[in-house]
């Protein structure tokens, strides 16, 4: 196994518990929420399709890469939009 | 510099804001502040990327950036908070779409693929499968375009089963013969995205939530996922933060109704003939009243206690209700909400709805909180709630919703019960609430039931 792969592995295990930790406690109220700003965060892949879609690969592999910049920008800008715009409502 | 200390280091910031906001979206007063922080880690982690030498055409990712970020803005800020969970689904979907062509596109870069690579592969592409097929059957049942009830032919989780194992046989097969890549990797697209349909359609409307919770945590695991395949540490956090986070909604919707992840998932509620047990029989019948003829009850309850559930944001009754509430508070009665943690079709969905009609968080009550209040309550209203206030759940063995956790409301001076008609709600469980000595019946449509009730008490 290489060292890369052993560091990406750390990574990921110590992310895990990290984000077990910080979302152990959530009030009811705020599961939408959580979950569509959790949910814009995922398309993190969204570093990956520029990676794809720009660094002039195949004509195949640069399709793709378009279609998912398309596909997580709209993970992204909407699941952020749409939660920015639920928690405006939350009032005591 | 740039490639090697810059860029990492921005990963990392991103990293953190992702953390941040996590942190303050689990608070009401940080949330807005949460969101923000996230969003901006966002943008960093994009703002790394196309700093990156490898990048060199910027073509195509303007196009993609454009035709996205105006679809989601112009779906984020059209949607009516009733179709929140179709949108949260929607958006999901298109998440784990991303990741599965991500995935794709490495095996049509031209490069040579190794066993560890194209396993990670194979595994972005199955999770960011049934994330995407799976969400978007998720959206087709909550927009009502699919039957929400559980739609299974005899043996399709077992079917499902094989597919995924399909899908590993295929994988190994590829990387023993990288030749026949290209073939194979279509047949692991087609049956990942078959596996995500059977994976979503025989699980009925009221265990949505689970489900919708399970696959947001999908999307997280599939980019983590794709972080493997591209090496990329951003993906790997980010991706494992989202899984975490969305692994605790499902284990808390599972705990809501006292059922395993396991059983929700592949057993269902059990599809008997004969449910209704012993409790219930045809002799029983129920009260039924117009909305008027509950005013002096109203008039003189101390405190009322709504339980509100799905039926509410079928009839959009929320802004009603909030109007039945103020008129109550200005007779001098204390209202509270009850919110079942299952109520609804996502995670928190009857607190949304409820916000969007200007009600304050404070009044909304947990079941463990409200459950003791219930004694001292003169009226429970139940609006468009069935399972969950269904008091079988508390010593019927026999019933299929035996031990979940329910809202006492049968403990009140007086329930009501805006219903529709008699009919039986998900998988066809009789409700012995409906014909208990202090249960009254209100049918009809909620949001005018509600409106009649209040014109009649100002």
């Amino acid at each position: 196994m290489n060292a890369q792969l052993l560091v990406e592995i750390y990574v990921l295990v110590l992310a895990v518990f990290v984000g077990f930790e910080v979302i152990a406690k959530v009030p009811p109220t705020l599961h939408t929420p959580l979950m569509s700003g959790s949910n814009a965060i995922s398309g993190i892949t969204i570093v990956g399709a520029l990676i794809a879609a720009g660094s002039g690969g195949t004509e195949i592999s640069t399709i793709l890469g378009t279609v998912a910049i398309a596909a997580a920008t709209i993970n992204v800008v909407g699941g952020f939009m749409v939660t920015q715009r639920m928690l405006k409502m939350f009032k005591r | 510099m740039l490639e090697s200390v810059i860029i990492p280091l921005l990963y990392l910031a991103s990293a953190v804001c992702f953390i941040l906001g996590l942190k303050q979206l689990s608070h009401p007063r940080t949330a807005p502040k949460g969101n923000a922080t996230a969003a901006a880690g966002m943008l960093l982690a994009v703002v790394g990327t196309l700093l990156k030498a490898e990048i060199i055409d910027f073509q195509y990712i303007i196009i993609g950036l454009v035709a996205g970020g105006a679809i989601g803005a112009i779906a984020a800020k059209r949607v009516e908070m009733t179709s929140m969970p179709q949108l949260v689904a929607l958006f999901n979907g298109f998440g784990g779409l991303s990741s599965l062509l991500v995935a794709t596109s490495e095996v049509y870069a031209g490069k040579t693929l190794g066993t560890f690579t194209l396993s990670t592969v194979s595994l972005s592409i199955l999770i960011g499968s049934i994330t995407f097929s799976g969400s978007l059957v998720a959206f087709a049942k909550l927009q009502g375009i699919m039957r929400g009830m559980p739609l299974v032919f005899r043996g399709a989780r077992l079917f499902n089963g094989f597919l995924i194992l399909s899908v590993i046989l295929l994988t190994v097969y590829t990387i023993l013969n990288p030749a026949e890549l290209f073939t194979y990797i279509l047949w692991i697209i087609a049956l990942s995205l078959i596996s995500g349909y059977y994976f979503v359609v025989p699980i009925g409307g009221a265990d949505m939530p689970v489900v919708i919770s399970l696959l947001n945590s999908f999307s997280g695991i599939a980019a983590a996922s794709t972080g493997f395949v591209i090496a990329n540490d951003a993906l790997i956090i980010s991706g494992a933060l989202v899984g975490a986070s969305g692994i605790i909604l499902t284990n808390i919707m599972c705990k809501g109704m006292n059922r395993t992840l396991w059983n929700v998932l592949f057993v269902g509620i059990e599809d008997s003939g004969d449910k209704s047990g012993a409790v219930t029989g045809p002799q029983q019948t129920a009260k039924s009243y117009e909305p008027e003829d509950t005013v002096v009850l109203f008039e003189n309850a101390k405190q009322v206690v709504i339980v509100p559930g799905y039926g509410m944001a079928v009839a959009q009754a929320q802004h009603m209700v909030h109007e039945l509430q103020k008129t109550l508070e200005a007779k001098g009665a204390t209202v509270k909400y009850a919110i079942h943690p299952v109520a609804g079709r996502m995670p928190g969905h009857m607190n949304v709805l409820l916000a969007e009609a200007n009600v304050s968080y404070d009044k909304l009550y947990d079941l463990d909180d409200i459950n003791p209040d219930f004694e001292e309550t003169d009226i429970a209203l139940v609006i468009g709630a069935n399972d969950v206030v269904n008091p079988a759940a508390r010593h019927d063995t026999s019933s299929p919703i035996f031990g979940m956790p329910i809202l006492d409301v049968d403990k009140a001076q007086t329930v009501f019960v805006l219903k529709r008609s008699m009919n039986p709600g998900y998988a066809g469980i009789e409700n012995e609430l409906f014909f208990n000595e202090n249960t009254i019946m209100i049918f009809g449509d909620a949001k005018e039931t509600v409106g009649r009730l209040t014109a009649e008490l100002k």
